[in-house]
């Protein structure tokens, strides 16, 4: 887990901040926001009236009934009337309070779930792996899910604000001494909930954090299940994720522990503010200066706004946690380093295009060189093989080739245009890249081929299905084309995995195609005939492809030949099998090693 | 575990299973209801302060009687602060309990998901697997620690609310519970709908999940196509349909909750009306029909609030639901009761008739029959989909024949031991997973307790040295997630290492060298061979070379053994498989 900011927000930025985050999401949505607010205050106007109705039938109703020991119809008639008002605009209130609310939350969870999920894909590769899965899932979600977690409990609160205006506005019409009880509960009472969101402040991230972590360890270890159970290691894994999950325990039961002090005070104190209330209430009723009906009324509405206040309790208990919420949404929004894609989209006759690499060498964001000083040509048409032992850079070469990552120093260029001018509709369209572990969409096998991109109709896809070696699996596929093939293409092979996507490429028509080891998982026989077919058919494609077998090798104009990031020989097979020891070597590894167990069993015989 | 049945199923079965699986929940319940109780009894407090207030301090007979009046709010005073502090220590030991509770529900289901077969963990999405561990529980645990308590309170103020509301007038009482009782059929009804909503809400969120793992796993392919604009048609989608999915669940949500107000309603006016009667007639005092009047909004409030939890809990049955059908989940290849050990030494093994079909799908080995003989290497061959990795999982048991048996040794494979069979048969998949961590934490994966010596020692055996060197940080390099930072030539070497390290007698490599070059892998296969020695290896072989090297070779082809025997003598027969697939190497690796 990659702590975003380290240190713990300021308490007293906290309630800044939280309540920035609640202004800019009211501007995203000021129309749902409204209504929810508007039903708020109808709604606890209507809580007010209520009290008022039970004050107007104790005086009016109870106490005439107690003296003169019969019933006013006509006033209890009145009294029933008022409820049912009260009741039917409660009703219709509080549904616009609370759909107000939700509409508003689920628009801005899904405006910023589209932005983090936009910047997912406008950041570089590079961006992406060095960010765990987890944690980038847990952005578009919990993360959200965090940030305006406010907003539930927002219109409520700001109908209570409302109602203690207009209650505090009662009290004074009615009895300065009153007025003077609910003037010191209120800000203790605001104080008390203040002091506890920003003490949880630090807590709750800590919390959120270990549980984007306890998500990160869960997520990988299933990834990597099937090692996890070859070698027999559930029960070190259960432990690893045991750690991660017992932290979260104990951030949890801090947070919690926090909680529960503060949480009875603010229940409490409304309470005791109501017991003042008649208290004060008793004496002011004695001199005279309130009637029975108000001091009814005013201990009444001491009691119905004990509730509602927490509303305000709620938002400010759940601002630390969108604050670190939005923090990490804001991360994301903010990351750096798009890769930008140039205008340029130059006219070609749909002929092989031609890659030239001029002094290229990639470097990691650590310093470490993957390449350097590499250049060479893919000339129009032409096959060039990249050779090399493993871990010499040839991958590397190959995103580059697509640009995936651009390089640190140097240039890329097709047709004689700097890869990073050319628009990227133009790129993709030029240029496709089968990477060595075949990525599948959960979607049907036609769309897999297709992608949307225009101009692929059903006798491409079977055209290009054929040129890959897939169209007899395909064709055996219960639904054909149609045929669901699951998250990551979980119910393929390998191979028919590696098929699709070689498929994938040529229903395209690249006029560049980058083969990174792209069927290792592929039937010799189906790999030359693709690429004889890539060579010979009319409109031949310029094909770059990382290499091992001899076959596909020698099926190449030229071969570079990789060694430690550069390149060490370059020409045909055959003349660096002639000049070049360490390429020798590598591809004829398997010969020699038949020679010498000949030779071994010679000598033994 | 499709979410159909998570709705239909009885959520009280949900409870009574999930407390049986974490008994800590139980572990003084008692005294936190107990706790609860008292909290709600601190609710009572102003309405009966109030009533005995205004009947015998303002009503007295013999005139306002302040000092009693004082006497009655200092007492409600003393009462209130001893609820608050059972309020505070019930909240401190519900969130003790449950985050406990909850910690040790998370850590069962992981292993428990690990336990499960490889075709069982594959046929549910990863995501959907995390979120078992993750937000499923917290959903849980949020509602155990607001919602969960919130209706133990709400049904203790209920029934407090009621048995004072009886001792001032049992009439109103009982008319108060003849309203209540049909809104409380009205709000059950309103929650089927509603429990149908918030299982939509589940199905669209995993869904978006996926959608998103999409963007972010994809990247790569995302950008090489270009293709930005349909995955963020589709994201767009999935966020758009789960923001209606929540929308309609809000509204129903809303609607049951204004049943709430009904009952406010109802309750107020038949107390207002009845109230007046009994006043009247000198059977309730005004200080009683006061107390009533207040103690109807205790009793209607945590209706209004009980709805809601319902909503709450709702969310938070059907995640433990989805935990607990992952719990009770017989892994189908399971760790036998009263497995044996492997007996030590090099280990041989035998398919007897052995078939195997995937759930649903055709027959893929047809009853294989072969004798492997302990201390031999033996290569599989065959073209793509002829059953070679089928072959392979069977031996390691990560998956059980639908048909025959598999003996390792002289025991049948399902009767050993799981942690026999792992520690003595490890197998080496093709795509090697790798973690995200150092070369020497993936090493020490297979192995804990080995020292950077003894890895660099396995490296060297293995004749990677060089390789390790060339890293930037040598054993504390920095492989990324997945791996992402090593080439994939590289990850399987870490992989094979790693392999090697754990040192069984029977070693299962599936293709595991099929992104290195011919080279390494050959200088890799004669390293393995010299450490072979007291060691059974069976090779997924990609390349020919490997079958040219072994004792022996296994062809397969649609699903059938039709070959066995070493290389020399299969090469040698005309027209037969092995034939074909041994020229054909030749063509592709001898042709200058």
């Amino acid at each position: 887990m990659t702590s975003l900011d380290g240190t713990a927000p300021a308490t007293a930025n906290l309630l800044r901040q939280g309540l920035r985050n609640i202004g800019d999401m009211i501007r995203i949505e000021p129309k749902r926001f409204a209504i929810g607010a508007f039903g708020a205050m109808v709604n606890t106007a209507t809580t007010l009236f209520v009290s008022y109705v039970i004050g107007w039938v104790v005086g009016q109703v109870a106490v005439p009934a107690y003296e003169n020991g019969e019933v006013a119809v006509g006033a209890v008639a009145i009294g029933v009337a008022a409820l049912l008002g009260t009741s039917v605009l409660r009703f219709a209130s509080m549904c616009a309070r609370r759909i107000g609310a939700g509409a508003m939350m689920f628009q801005v969870q899904a405006h910023w779930r589209r932005q983090v999920t936009r910047r997912y894909l406008a950041l570089p590769v590079s961006w992406h792996q060095k960010h765990p899965t987890g944690t980038l899932l847990s952005n578009a979600n919990a993360d959200v899910e965090a940030a305006t977690r406010p907003l539930a409990p927002l219109p409520f609160a700001v109908g209570t604000i409302f109602m203690i205006i207009v209650a505090m506005g009662v009290f004074v019409t009615i009895d300065w001494a009153i007025a003077l009880v609910a003037v010191c509960m209120f800000p203790v009472l605001f104080t008390l909930n203040a002091v506890f969101a920003t003490k949880a402040a630090p807590r709750a991230k800590r919390a959120q954090e270990l549980r984007a972590e306890v998500s990160a360890v869960g997520h990988e270890s299933f990834d990597g299940a099937l090692v996890v159970k070859a070698m027999g290691r559930e029960t070190a894994e259960t432990e690893r994720f045991t750690a991660s999950t017992e932290e979260l325990r104990d951030a949890m039961i801090g947070v919690g522990r926090l909680r529960a002090a503060f949480e009875p005070a603010i229940a409490g104190l409304p309470e005791l503010g109501t017991l003042l209330a008649l208290l004060v209430g008793l004496a002011r009723f004695e001199t005279g200066a309130m009637t029975l009906e108000e001091l009814v009324m005013v201990s009444f509405m001491f009691s119905v706004l004990a509730f509602p206040i927490r509303a305000i309790g709620w938002v400010l208990g759940d601002l630390p946690t969108s604050v670190v919420g939005r923090r990490r949404i804001d991360h994301v929004l903010a990351a750096a380093g798009d890769m930008e894609y140039g205008e340029n989209a130059p006219e070609h006759d749909g002929r092989a295009a031609k890659l030239e690499f001029d002094s290229v060498a990639y470097a990691y964001p650590d310093g470490t060189e993957a390449i350097r000083d590499v250049s060479f040509t893919v000339k129009a048409g032409r096959t060039v093989a990249l050779v090399g032992a493993t871990g010499s850079g040839k991958s590397t070469l190959a995103s580059l080739s697509a640009r995936l990552t651009d390089p640190t120093a140097g240039a890329v260029r097709i047709d004689g245009v700097d890869v990073r001018e050319l628009t990227h509709p133009h790129l993709a369209a030029t240029c496709s890249l089968v990477q060595q572990i075949p990525f599948i969409f959960d979607d049907t096998v036609r769309s897999n081929l297709a992608l949307n991109r225009p101009g692929i109709d059903d006798t491409r896809i079977w055209a290009a299905l054929a040129d890959a070696g897939a169209d007899k699996f395909v064709g055996d596929l219960e639904d054909g084309l149609d045929t669901e093939v699951g998250e990551r293409g979980t119910t393929l092979s390998g191979g028919q995995r590696q098929r699709l996507t070689l498929a994938r490429a040529l229903a395209g028509q690249p006029r560049l195609l980058v083969l990174d080891d792209a069927t290792s998982a592929v039937d010799p026989k189906v790999e030359s005939q693709i690429l004889s077919g890539l060579k010979h058919s009319s409109d031949a494609a310029s094909v770059l492809v990382v290499a091992y077998r001899r076959a596909t090798i020698a099926l190449a104009d030229e071969v570079v030949f990789l060694d430690g990031g550069r390149i060490t020989a370059r020409g045909t097979h055959a003349e660096l099998l002639a000049g070049h020891q360490p390429y020798a070597d590598l591809v004829t590894a398997y010969e020699q090693a038949e020679a010498e167990r000949e030779f071994d069993e010679e000598t033994t015989a | 575990m499709s979410e159909q049945t998570n709705a239909e199923s009885n959520p009280f079965a949900t409870l009574k299973r999930g407390l049986q699986l974490s008994p800590e929940l139980k572990r003084g319940l008692g005294f936190t209801i107990f706790l609860a109780a008292v909290t709600a009894l601190g609710r009572l407090v102003v309405p009966v302060s109030a009533q005995k207030v205004l009947d015998n301090g303002l009503f007295a007979e013999a005139g306002p009687n302040a000092a009693y009046v004082i006497t009655v709010i200092a007492l409600g005073a003393v009462v209130l602060g001893i609820t608050t502090a059972a309020n505070f220590l019930m909240n401190r030991r519900l969130f003790i309990v449950s985050e406990t509770a909850l910690a040790n529900l998370r850590r069962r289901t992981f292993r428990h998901i690990h336990d499960l077969s490889m075709l069982h963990q594959q046929s549910e999405r990863r995501g959907a697997l995390t979120a078992r561990v993750t937000t499923d529980i917290d959903q849980v645990s949020q509602f155990l620690q607001q919602g969960g308590m919130v209706l133990v309170t709400s049904s203790a103020q209920i029934v407090a609310a009621t048995v004072v509301m009886a001792i001032y007038s049992w009439q109103l009482t009982i008319a108060v519970w003849i309203v209540f009782i049909p809104v409380t059929w009205l709000i059950k009804w309103l929650q089927g709908h509603l429990a149908a909503a918030y299982t939509n809400v589940r199905v669209s969120v995993s869904k978006m999940l996926s959608a998103v793992s999409e963007s972010v796993v994809g990247a790569g392919v995302v950008r090489a196509y270009g293709v930005g604009a349909r995955t963020s048609a589709r994201l767009d989608e999935s966020i758009e349909e789960h923001r209606g999915d929540q929308l309609k669940a809000i509204r129903r949500s809303a609607v049951s909750f204004g049943a709430g107000e009904l009952v406010y309603f109802g309750v107020n006016a038949i107390v207002v009306i009845l109230g007046a009667f009994l006043v009247a007639d000198g059977s309730m005092s005004v200080g009683e029909l006061t107390a009533f009047l207040f103690l109807v909004v205790l009793f209607t409030q945590p209706v209004v609030i009980g709805t809601e939890t319902l909503n709450e809990a709702q969310n938070a049955v059907s995640g433990w639901r989805r935990v607990l059908d992952i719990l009770d989940t017989a892994p189908d290849v399971a760790d036998p009761k009263d497995g044996a050990d492997l007996p030590e030494g090099p280990v041989g093994v035998r398919f007897e008739g052995v078939r195997f079909a995937y759930p649903g799908g055709e027959e893929v080995l047809h009853g294989i029959d072969v004798d492997i003989a302990p201390n031999r290497k033996v290569a599989v061959v065959g073209e793509t989909g002829s059953g070679k990795t089928t072959f392979a999982k069977l031996l390691t048991r990560l998956m059980d024949p639908t048909g025959g048996r598999v003996v390792l040794g002289e025991t049948p494979l399902t009767d050993v031991k799981f942690s026999s069979l792992r520690s003595r048969v490890t197998m080496v998949p093709q795509e090697g997973f790798l973690f995200n961590g150092t070369l020497a934490y993936n090493v020490r994966f297979a192995k804990p307790e080995l020292t950077d010596a003894e890895i660099y020692v396995a490296f060297s055996e293995l004749g990677l040295t060089d390789w390790v060197e060339a890293l930037p940080n040598g054993l504390e390099t920095e492989l990324g997630e997945s791996g992402a930072n090593v080439s994939v030539g590289e990850r399987q070497l870490v992989s094979l290492v790693r392999a090697y390290v754990s040192d069984p007698d029977l070693l299962v490599l599936d293709e595991a060298t099929s992104a290195v070059d011919p080279a390494t892998e050959l200088r890799l296969s004669s390293a393995l061979d010299a450490v072979t020695r007291g060691r059974t290896t069976v090779i997924i072989a990609h390349r020919l070379s490997t079958a040219e090297t072994s004792d022996e070779v296994l062809v397969f082809d649609a699903g059938n053994l039709v070959q066995h025997g070493p290389h020399a003598d299969l090469v040698q027969e005309e027209n037969s498989i092995y034939a074909g697939l041994h020229n054909s190497w030749i063509e592709q690796t001898r042709s200058s």
